[in-house]
């Protein structure tokens, strides 16, 4: 399998570690009332058979946290983007 | 002994002659000869037994299908089990021998198994062996270890090289066939990057095997043009020797290349094999086709083999597999080896065919058109055929044609499932996406004509189709014939499993009736040549047997390998110290110079202890702790992770990463710091120095250094990338050492440059940037983790050693010893300090009684998830101390706790002990626990039960701190 990163260029995956979903957003708040949305965030994720968002650290190149899409049945590639961006999507 | 060598002909080397052994016997073969062709050429068709009934077995094919022909090849640390002879090139001093034999290939005691066949039907491990029960472990398993199993693997380690290598191509073309040849050359003229592979030793595929006329010429001769020109351009990677054994994601493909095989020993400079990973941005699967057996009575008796590979060892070995040959066909491609052999002089008894219309040439060899074989006379060697018609055929070899199979492996290899074409009576490969395309007859095109037309076409990547050259078709028609039902004799299906016809039927009955679990039931299909050869047959078969069709029934799951590689190749040069790089601190030459013993922690070797005369680990470390405790000492601490830190929000990330807050902290303070994950569970702890007002230097644990790195750079790009903070790793470029006890004032305030360690300008928990020695730059920190007056100091890597033998000089009147983890560990236990067996993954700020330094004025990971009840119920296992109650008793780690009275179980448990020291100061066995409910329970007797060893004994639960517990020292 081989991974664009956007700053390496094509690299094998061994270059890479993988962490999950990338899906959840880290909730803002600290209120107590705010805990069902903490649950979701540090235990619940997808695991679909198809098109996946998955965040991929290039741990044996630049060290950038990236958020591969592919496709989980095939392994196809379709798109790479730092999890910066990521993080600042609308 | 007889020679069946041809009088010419043949790619042999005949000036040349080739000593080998086979079975402690010496032969003689010359260049080019495989070990299968050699001993055919020498008479010899017996070369194994099969795995089940032990009978005897010859070569089938010429090939890498080979199933019966396996041999352990080479003695010593270079022996290869499971090899096939026909694929095995032949060099002076070649030495093998067959397998799964006892005592002798000629004479086998195993071959009773065959008397007893009724008992080895398909599912006889699961029916056999079940009762009873007592019987498994001591007389069924061994049994059946001592009996399955082909070759022995060697017990010495391999003295040979590996390499791994990656290479990149815009076409790869596996097979160097018409197909490969016309694809290779088809991209390779329109200037693209080729890597044409084939798994033998010359290049040229069928076209070294078959009588074929292409452009005018001999098949061969074409060829050898076409892979001239190949090898004259640039862009061209000719791999012959390479086998490509698998497809993988991104169009990546596994080869392993056999650079040394063929001689009998590696130059001194060369591997013997190279695994190569090649990244193709197109790829044509130009395997070609595998002929079948026929499953009838006898199918298996040495001397029968495939009419491709009897034609294959006279054209191109110049190798009669017989005198005296008949052939049995149900499709035209058997005439050829009626028509080859004929004319290289070997007498053709009769063609035996099973189609009534057959109509192709057979070259004046007589016909018996619609006939069968029921049964092969002879045991170790051909006598005769017997027909349907019971009449009866002499001959001392037998070729047989069921037909043909396209290589559809690899484009399998993803998961999809190939297609059944009647009109070839074979599998076809799936269409997998126009990255990797099947050519040639790999992808079920019969003619040769159609061959060099498809590889052609598959080839021009840039559109323009070279020149293809005329050639004669040899005409393909086939009406399948799966088994003879009639079959008087065992007939085969799978040869090296020993799976006949009848038990697919019986698997199906049975209710195994999927082809996965007929493949698992009756074992067609299984070892080392994975069904190449007989699971088509099996399929059909079962087909009938179950009422389905062949497209129903469909393929068992092709995965790689497609032929064995060697664990040589998958471990590539990365074996013994070279199996994972070792990690020395830039103390390691002090210590070494100390007398270190060292212990592997992760990849650091770190110093454990340095003992003297006499001393074994525990007197060593014993005494080095006496050291700290009452003089000074000196530590290597510089596998901690270090990570500087710096930006304006510097502080500001901290406080967010760890659960206290440093961005607080005073310029020139060090604070200690606890990490904890987002679930709430501690991560990691360290001390973070501030060194300016956007600079920190934090410190990790060394198990952790790279773990929290990746958090850190995870927390900073995914969750708060508005940070302006930077932070790199730091550990490798800083040599770092403790220095404890109640002299180390002393003896550091002799090395620093202009500065007084008093506790005015140097407090506990200063950390100041400073030079010693004259103006190394250095960093100082007043930290203690052995609970003593004690000091950590930082010097660029460097300058580790000489600055640690410069304190050593400094301390030796107040007589200073170095020390290691052992002592370090002692101390830790006797101060209370919580260390890896207690931050485990499972345990809470306040199960580690550092519960108060969870802000709660901030966010920072971990925080809302550890207030969860799980994680806040006080009758949580929290860190304790414990004293044996008698206090002459060993402590051990790993001992549970109960109540008092309470026996021993899991209902019963406590908690346990985490870590034990004998301490010096106390004179006895110290501990740390977790226990339930621990911080209520100081004071309380409870039973400490050891089950490993059997060891009841009573402790007391006390606070963790053992040693000076006002801090007296640490202040002093």
């Amino acid at each position: 399998m081989l991974i664009k990163c956007p700053h390496c260029g094509t690299r094998p995956v061994e270059e890479f570690a993988f962490l999950g979903d990338a899906k959840p957003k880290r909730p803002t708040s600290n209120d107590p009332a705010t805990m069902d949305q903490w649950f979701d965030y540090v235990y619940l994720r997808d695991n679909p058979k198809g098109r996946f968002d998955e965040y991929v650290h290039h741990a044996g190149g630049c060290r950038s946290w990236l958020v591969v899409t592919r496709d989980t049945a095939t392994h196809e590639v379709f798109a790479t983007v730092t999890a910066r961006e990521w993080a600042q999507r609308p | 002994m007889t020679s069946f060598r041809l009088a010419k002909g043949g790619l042999i080397d005949r000036a040349t002659e080739l000593s080998f052994r086979f079975d402690g016997k010496g032969f003689t073969g010359h260049p080019g000869d495989t070990l299968a062709s050699a001993l055919i050429s020498n008479g010899v068709h017996l070369m194994g037994r099969s795995f089940k009934y032990h009978r005897p077995r010859g070569v089938i094919s010429a090939g890498s299908s080979e199933p019966n022909a396996l041999v352990e090849l080479r003695e010593g640390g270079r022996k290869e089990a499971n090899t096939r002879a026909t694929v095995v090139e032949l060099y002076d001093g070649l030495v093998a021998r067959s397998q799964n034999r006892w005592p002798s290939l000629d004479f086998d005691i195993g071959a009773i198994n065959a008397l007893a066949s009724s008992m080895f039907v398909a599912g006889f491990y699961y029916k056999t062996f079940m009762w009873p029960k007592s019987f498994w472990e001591k007389i069924y398993e061994p049994l059946i270890r001592r009996a399955a199993g082909l070759g022995h693997a060697s017990r010495e380690p391999d003295p040979d090289k590996y390499e791994k290598s990656y290479a990149h191509c815009d076409l790869l073309v596996i097979g160097s066939g018409p197909t490969g040849l016309m694809a290779a050359v088809a991209a390779a003229r329109g200037g693209a990057r080729v890597i044409l592979a084939d798994e033998g030793a010359a290049l040229g595929g069928s076209l070294l095997n078959e009588n074929e006329e292409i452009g005018g010429v001999s098949g061969l001769t074409w060829a050898q043009g076409i892979i001239a020109e190949l090898g004259s351009l640039p862009n061209v990677t000719l791999m012959p020797r390479t086998t490509v054994f698998g497809w993988y994601d991104g169009n990546i493909f596994g080869a392993v290349e056999r650079v040394n095989d063929h001689v009998l020993e590696p130059s001194l400079y060369e591997p013997r094999q190279r695994y190569w990973r090649i990244i193709a941005r197109r790829a044509v699967l130009a395997a070609g086709a595998e002929e079948r057996p026929i499953a009838f009575g006898g199918n298996d008796v040495p001397g029968v083999m495939l009419a491709s590979a009897m034609r294959t060892f006279a054209n191109r070995y110049g190798a009669a597999s017989g005198k005296s040959i008949a052939v049995f066909t149900n499709n035209d491609s058997g005439y050829r080896t009626a028509r080859d052999m004929t004319a290289h002089g070997v007498r053709v008894e009769v063609i035996i065919d099973s189609r009534a219309d057959a109509k192709a040439d057979a070259g004046g060899v007589p016909v018996l058109r619609g006939r069968k074989i029921v049964n092969v006379k002879g045991g170790k060697g051909v006598a005769g055929v017997e027909l349907d018609d019971h009449t009866h055929v002499p001959c001392d070899t037998l070729a047989m044609s069921g037909g043909w199979s396209p290589i559809v492996n690899l484009a399998c290899h993803q998961g999809a499932k190939p297609r059944w074409d009647a009109a070839i009576a074979g599998f076809v490969p799936p269409d997998v996406g126009p990255a990797f395309t099947a050519a040639g007859s790999a992808a079920g095109k019969m003619l040769l004509s159609e061959c060099l037309a498809d590889g052609a076409a598959k080839g021009a990547l840039d559109g323009k189709l070279p020149q293809v050259a005329t050639c004669r078709d040899e005409a393909f028609a086939i009406t399948p014939l799966w088994w003879v039902r009639e079959s008087t004799g065992k007939a085969f299906v799978d040869y090296q499993n020993d799976v006949t016809p009848k038990d697919m039927p019986l698997a199906a009955r049975e209710g195994y009736s999927d082809i996965e679990l007929v493949k698992r039931y009756t074992t067609a299909g299984m070892a080392t040549d994975q069904g190449k050869l007989g699971n088509v047959n099996a399929i059909a078969i079962l087909a009938e047997a179950t009422g389905k069709t062949i497209e129903q029934v469909s393929t068992t799951t092709f995965r790689p390998y497609y032929t064995p590689v060697s664990f040589g190749a998958f471990t590539g040069p990365f074996t013994g110290h070279h199996f994972q790089p070792v990690r020395k601190t830039p103390l390691h030459e002090w210590a070494d110079e100390e007398g270190a013993v060292f212990v592997e922690s992760g990849l650091w070797m770190r110093s454990s202890w340095f003992p003297r005369e006499g001393e074994d680990w525990l007197a060593a470390a014993t005494r080095e702790v006496i050291t700290a405790r009452e003089r000074v000492a000196i530590c290597d601490v510089s596998t901690l992770g270090k990570i500087d830190v710096q930006g304006a929000d510097a502080g500001a990330f901290l406080d967010r990463l760890y659960c206290n807050t440093f961005s607080t902290l005073a310029i020139g303070k060090a604070r200690y710091g606890l990490m904890l994950r987002e679930d709430g569970i501690v991560f990691d702890d360290g001390t973070t120095s501030r060194l300016a007002e956007d600079h920190y230097l934090m410190t990790t644990t060394t198990a952790n250094a790279a773990r929290v790195m990746s958090h850190m750079e995870f927390c900073h790009q995914a969750l708060w990338p508005d940070l302006d903070v930077q932070y790199i790793s730091v550990t490798e470029q800083w040599a770092q050492m403790a220095v404890a006890g109640p002299r180390s004032r002393a003896t550091l305030q002799k090395i620093v440059d202009g500065i007084e360690l008093d506790d005015a300008t140097f407090p506990y928990l200063a950390a100041k940037e400073l030079t010693v020695l004259g103006g190394i730059p250095a960093r100082l920190f007043r930290i203690s983790f052995s609970g003593e007056h004690a000091y950590e100091l930082a010097v660029p890597a460097d300058y580790g050693s000489m600055a640690a033998r410069a304190i050593m000089q400094a301390g030796s009147e107040f007589g200073i010893a170095p020390y290691g983890v052992e002592a370090l560990s002692i101390m830790r236990v006797e101060k209370g300090h919580v260390a890896g067996s207690e931050l485990n993954g499972t345990t809470t700020a306040a199960d580690l009684g550092l519960g108060k330094m969870m802000s709660a004025k901030k966010d920072y990971i971990g925080r809302m998830m550890a207030q969860r009840e799980g994680l806040t119920d006080e009758n949580r296992q929290c860190v304790v101390g414990i004293l044996p109650v008698d206090k002459s008793d060993r402590l051990r780690a790993g001992s549970h706790l109960l109540k008092r009275n309470d026996p021993p179980s899991m209902a019963n448990d406590q908690g346990y002990v985490t870590a034990t020291a004998w301490s010096p100061a106390l004179d006895r066995w110290v501990g740390l626990a977790l226990l339930a409910n621990g911080r209520r329970r100081h004071g309380e007797i409870v039973k400490i039960f050891d089950g490993l060893r059997n060891i009841h004994m009573y402790g007391e639960i006390c606070e963790p701190m053992h040693y000076d517990r006002e801090n007296l020292k640490l202040h002093a």
